[in-house]
């Protein structure tokens, strides 16, 4: 299946440079162009008392839908400044377990959650708010002609994979496992973005990422969903960090991010609700 | 030209000459302190009792010879393009010189992950160079060896670059023309004259120009990507490590940073001091 969904072209360069190299730390406030959930956040994410500044650390994955939810967050709660900090969910989960002052932590896979759960540094249960499936990314029109996992290991098709040591590679691997598939690919890149802009380059023919990530990059690369990619979903967690400097205002982020108006901010850039 | 100075003058001088003076030696102490504490920090969070396992891991040795042999490559390299630039640089007026002084300086200053996108833009499949070397002779560079040692290159020439135009600029350029005079050939006044000349300062850069090779990783990972055994240097392998394993992270980083200081100490020994 093609999908091209219309999204910000800026937003997405921008991101897919960011995302190479390390933490990338963006404020949220002016960025909120054009979503559809702001009203409705003003309705359902207001707290009242929640004031004052606000810093979420994010997976990667996350930055174009929380940018999105902070400005609404923001909208709804105008005492509230959401600072973001969007890396690889392990790079994070080492900042938090080494002291990085922080009040809430969006991992991109449960296992990156774990390590700062078992380190003491959650105020609570962590609560899973969205899911992510893998897909097959492939250049604009799709030169090679994949249309499935089986196409990957055909001579001559150069694939990108995530490293198994990060959510996406891993993911990969229980996919292709399920598949059956003896894929070798051309490189284990070290994030799902470096293994898109791969493809957006054309330096390989097809990689697999999650189906959110190639729908920012929706003008280049093309989605092609695979069967085995439902063995190998994605749970997205959340929780309030037990060194957060702002309890209310995390407690309120987290509540916003699993609210309806959240959610479809969130199902809009290609996740699954819970 | 002769100096003379009282002799109590010189005594004293000699006798300061023994302590470095308070105002030297604190900041002196204090930077070293700087550059060594990262490394205590590492050998004291380091799990000596699993280092046995962890060196013969899959993989580690693989990345290790990778990255010396990638390292040393590009340092080749550099030296074949990079000693003549910086001669070109020193020892010729030509309009806009300045200019390409600075232009020499970029990788220094892009961060390598961008240094990464711009090989992939000219070396890859549709680059530049690439697209064409791809359609005549069906050569695709990233994803190679040879990436590794191209992006190594990219981001540590400078270092040599800098250093050999440094050693040129310092050396007297009147025993070169004195060398022609006597009927030398430039190739032979380059060789037997400026080279000799300039040593120390091609053995330093080269050592600069090692160390940031066998270091890099942003442009690396991006241009040559990682693949074990074929694009997987020992910063690749440290990086991905840590994305699970902080000891195994660690493990690593202290293997390539023994092997490298062996090998650095020992040239210094061997030839770094001879040229003296």
């Amino acid at each position: 299946m093609r999908r091209r969904v219309d999204s910000l072209t800026l937003v997405a360069a921008t991101a897919l440079l960011a995302a190479g190299c390390a933490t990338s730390t963006s404020t949220s406030t002016g960025t909120g162009t054009g979503t559809g959930s702001v009203s409705d956040g003003a309705r359902d994410g207001a707290v009242a008392g929640v004031t004052g500044p606000l810093t979420v650390l994010a997976a990667a994955s996350l930055t174009d839908a929380f940018t999105r939810i902070g400005a609404d967050f923001e909208a709804a709660n105008p005492g509230v400044s959401v600072t973001f900090s969007f890396a690889g969910s392990s790079q994070l989960a080492q900042q938090i377990t080494a002291g990085a002052p922080a009040d809430v932590f969006a991992a991109a896979s449960p296992a990156t959650m774990a390590t700062v759960v078992s380190a003491g540094e959650a105020a609570g249960e962590p609560a899973v708010f969205a899911r992510n499936q893998l897909v097959i990314a492939v250049p604009d029109g799709n030169p090679a002609g994949v249309t499935g996992l089986a196409d990957l290991t055909r001579s001559g098709v150069k694939v990108a994979l995530c490293a198994e040591q990060v959510p996406c590679g891993a993911a990969a691997r229980t996919a292709l496992d399920a598949a059956g598939s003896d894929l070798v690919p051309v490189t284990f890149e070290r994030d799902v973005r470096a293994a898109l802009s791969k493809v957006r380059l054309g330096e390989v023919d097809a990689a697999v990422v999650y189906r959110t990530d190639a729908a920012v990059a929706a003008d280049e690369v093309d989605a092609v969903e695979f069967a085995e990619s439902a063995q190998a979903i994605n749970d997205y967690p959340i929780v309030t960090l037990a060194a957060a400097a702002n309890p209310p205002a995390g407690e309120a982020f987290v509540g916003y991010v699993r609210s309806a108006a959240g959610q479809a901010v969130l199902t809009a850039a290609g996740f699954q609700s819970p | 030209m002769t100096v003379t100075a009282p002799p109590a003058v010189s005594r004293r001088r000699r006798r300061t000459d023994r302590r470095p003076p308070v105002f030297l030696a604190l900041p002196a102490l204090a930077g070293l302190a700087f550059l060594t504490l990262p490394l205590a920090g590492l050998l004291l969070r380091t799990p000596w009792g699993q280092l046995p396992a962890r060196l013969t891991a899959p993989g580690v040795l693989d990345a290790l010879r990778l990255s010396l042999l990638t390292a040393t490559a590009a340092t080749v390299l550099c030296l074949l393009l990079g000693v003549p630039l910086a001669w070109l640089l020193a020892r010729t007026r030509f309009p806009g010189r300045s200019l390409i002084r600075a232009l020499v300086t970029v990788p220094l200053v892009l961060p390598p992950v961008v240094g990464g996108v711009a090989l992939l833009l000219v070396y890859g499949r549709r680059g530049l160079v690439g697209g064409w070397l791809d359609s005549a002779f069906g050569v695709t560079l990233p994803f190679t060896t040879t990436a590794v040692v191209l992006a190594e290159a990219f981001v540590a020439m400078p270092f040599l670059i800098i250093a050999v135009e440094g050693a040129l600029r310092g050396a007297d350029p009147r025993y070169e023309e004195a060398a022609a005079t006597l009927g030398a050939s430039r190739w032979t006044t380059f060789r037997r004259v400026t080279l000799p000349m300039v040593g120390p300062g091609i053995a330093a850069g080269s050592v600069l120009c090692w160390a940031r090779a066998l270091g890099e990783f942003g442009a690396t990972i991006t241009f040559a990507g990682n693949f074990p055994g074929r694009t997987q240097t020992m910063p690749l392998a440290v990086y991905l490590a840590l994305e699970q394993d902080l000891d195994a992270a660690i493990v690593l980083s202290l293997l390539l940073l023994t092997v490298s200081v062996v090998i650095l100490a020992g040239l210094r020994d061997r030839w770094v001091g001879g040229l003296r």
